[in-house]
């Protein structure tokens, strides 16, 4: 469990943050500038705080009070950058190796074999980090940290320097971190849809301060007075069950109390809960259930707000059966056109391509 | 009398021909030559580690008076070397206020002796081994030192097996630079410690003796060959030993 509470100031910028961040992920989740690495780097101890502490457990790693900083070798934290910063001059397996020499022999719980079994970089081990690819080199840098059996692990932006194949290739090995090491995770990112899928816990940062801390579905919904780029940034989060799988269309439908959700992909746990994730801009709305389209997913609810600044847009709030909330931006001209308005009942209607699901199996990218 | 003897040098020069090369090496150019390998390995080894130091300081840290170290550094490259030379004199001579205190408490004499010219030439080639190992360390991604932190390396640590193995290929130009700047210093070698056959006498000096003496010329060819063969090799051990460094870091250390 990690405590954390700083405060620094730069010429331009004030961060002023606290949050906990226990077992599983923990999301550090705003836009560039909200002071997600700024957080990363006082916990990995690049940065010191003018004022704050940070705790470890029972340890006491930052209290500016008592004078205490201990430097970022002593924290035994697992830092991956997001350019993976291989050491250029040693081989791939020494990379791996390489912070494990440090860690005192009766501290090294995770050795080489599973991680590289996990991580599947087994054939990689001779070669040099300038011949890897960008996916490969971030592996090997996953791998690294891990090996220096860190108490937490801090990921700034693993995936952002990497194209969308290769964050699809990472992003399997990352979600398998938790089950079979069970090391607390810090995770810095401003992709959506790489929080919904990994974190038990989203940070919210907005200019250096939190602005909001809970399950993704909670934190990633817009503050009332948000600004417009921001709703056009909001994300629903769905909780549903697998009904069926359509094996000759590679599909898998849903159950959700508002309707069947059909998502394109195969869903590993027929039992148990899916989440998925839909953008706000990917809804239409429609006052009647609509006949010969090709939408597959139709959800009814009722509007509970409607959100408009005066500009082009408005935010819909929908209300689903089971308590789901769904968002969606429209124009103020459809709006009025269909005279919409709070407590009436509406569909909403989501293209499958765009439903992006959290708990798909790996195996079927 | 100037003009007569240096024509009478030249014709010498043309009567000898080819045969120059082929004449056998005396003994007195044989002490030369090995005190001055002698000297310039000294030279280099002993300020390697001064010079490691420098470059780091000068490439890492920010502090009041940087640009004055930088300057003092850099003096020997600028000053006449014969300056230099006299500074030395005036410092590590036996009544310098260095060399007297160094005879006092070591009994160790620097001015006229050889250990006084690989001190000369250790200066004279300072400048370069910092100017050259700076540059690669300077081009360094520190984060990747903060990446070697982060993984449990003290700042020592991350300097002894992530620093210094990058800046391997600078601190062997560097130190290069510095033996062939040893092997070649005249001036400041010949103001502080003269030119003393057996004990101070360099290839250089050795050199500038013959062009002073008629019937030199032979001599002072044959020593300039030396020179060229001893630069020539130089060159080649520090580029084999600069592509041994990049093998080994594809082996994997």
């Amino acid at each position: 469990m990690i405590r954390f509470d700083c405060r620094l100031k730069r010429s331009d910028f004030l961060f002023d943050a606290a949050f906990d961040a226990g077992n599983g992920v923990t999301a550090l989740f705003g836009p560039s500038g909200s002071g997600k690495t700024t957080a990363i780097r006082l916990l990995a101890g690049l940065e010191s705080p003018d004022h704050g502490r940070i705790l470890l457990d029972d340890m006491v790693l930052v209290d500016t009070d008592r004078g205490i900083n201990t430097p970022p070798h002593r924290r035994r934290m697992g830092l991956v950058f997001q350019d993976a910063l291989l050491l250029p001059h040693l081989s791939v397996q020494s990379n791996l190796t390489y912070g494990q020499r440090f860690t005192p022999r009766r501290e090294r719980r995770i050795t080489l074999d599973p991680v590289v079994a996990m991580l599947g970089i087994g054939h990689l081990l001779s070669r040099r980090p300038e011949t890897l690819s960008g996916g490969e080199r971030q592996r090997v840098a996953i791998g690294r940290a891990l090996l220096t059996s860190p108490h937490v692990l801090l990921m700034d932006e693993p995936l952002a320097s990497l194209d969308q194949e290769r964050k699809l290739e990472i992003l399997p090995f990352i979600e398998r971190l938790q089950g079979e090491f069970a090391i607390p995770t810090v995770y810095v990112s401003h992709a959506v849809e790489e929080i919904v899928r990994l974190a038990t816990t989203v940070v919210r940062l907005w200019e250096g301060k939190v602005v909001a801390i809970g399950s993704p579905a909670e934190a990633l919904a817009p503050e009332p007075n948000a600004s417009a780029t921001e709703r056009f940034n909001a994300v629903s989060v769905l909780t549903a069950k697998v009904k069926n799988l359509l094996a000759e269309y590679g599909m898998t439908v849903l159950t959700h109390p508002a309707g069947d959700i059909v998502a394109p992909g195969r869903f590993d746990s027929p039992q148990g809960d899916v989440q998925v994730t839909i953008r706000a801009t990917n809804v239409t709305l429609a006052t009647h259930k609509p006949k010969g389209l090709s939408v597959r997913t139709v959800l009814t609810g009722q509007i509970t707000a409607l959100e408009a600044d005066g500009g082009v847009f408005v935010l819909a709030s929908i209300a689903l059966p089971g308590g789901d909330t769904l968002r969606a931006t429209v124009t103020r001209l459809a709006v009025d056109e269909l005279a919409l308005k709070p407590g009436d009942t509406v569909c909403a209607l989501i293209k499958s391509v765009t439903i992006s699901d959290r708990n798909r199996a790996a195996s079927v990218n | 009398m100037r003009h007569k003897v240096s024509g009478n040098r030249a014709e010498s020069v043309r009567s000898q021909g080819t045969t120059v090369a082929l004449t056998a090496i005396t003994a007195e150019e044989w002490t030369a030559i090995a005190l001055s390998l002698k000297v310039a390995s000294v030279a280099t080894l002993a300020s390697l580690p001064f010079g490691i130091v420098t470059a780091l300081v000068l490439a890492r840290k920010n502090f009041r008076g940087k640009m004055l170290l930088d300057g003092l550094v850099h003096l020997p490259l600028v000053l006449p070397p014969v300056v230099t030379g006299y500074a030395l004199l005036l410092l590590f001579g036996r009544k310098g206020p260095i060399g007297s205190f160094l005879e006092q408490t070591f009994g160790m004499v620097l001015s006229f002796r050889w250990t006084g010219a690989a001190l000369a030439c250790a200066i004279m080639g300072f400048p370069l081994m910092v100017r050259a190992i700076r540059l690669t360390m300077e081009a360094i991604d520190q984060k990747l030192e903060h990446a070697a932190g982060t993984l449990g390396a003290s700042p020592f640590q991350v300097f002894m097996t992530v620093t210094l193995p990058l800046a391997m290929p600078g601190i062997i130009a560097g130190a290069l630079l510095c033996f062939a700047k040893a092997l070649g210093e005249f001036g400041a070698t010949i103001t502080f410690v003269a030119n003393i056959p057996g004990e101070t006498q360099t290839i250089p000096s050795a050199i500038y003796t013959y062009t002073q003496t008629p019937d030199g010329d032979s001599g002072a060819i044959r020593l300039s060959i030396v020179s060229v063969i001893i630069a020539l090799g130089a060159l080649i051990i520090s580029e084999i030993l600069a592509r041994r460094t990049v093998r080994h870091g594809a082996r994997g250390a």
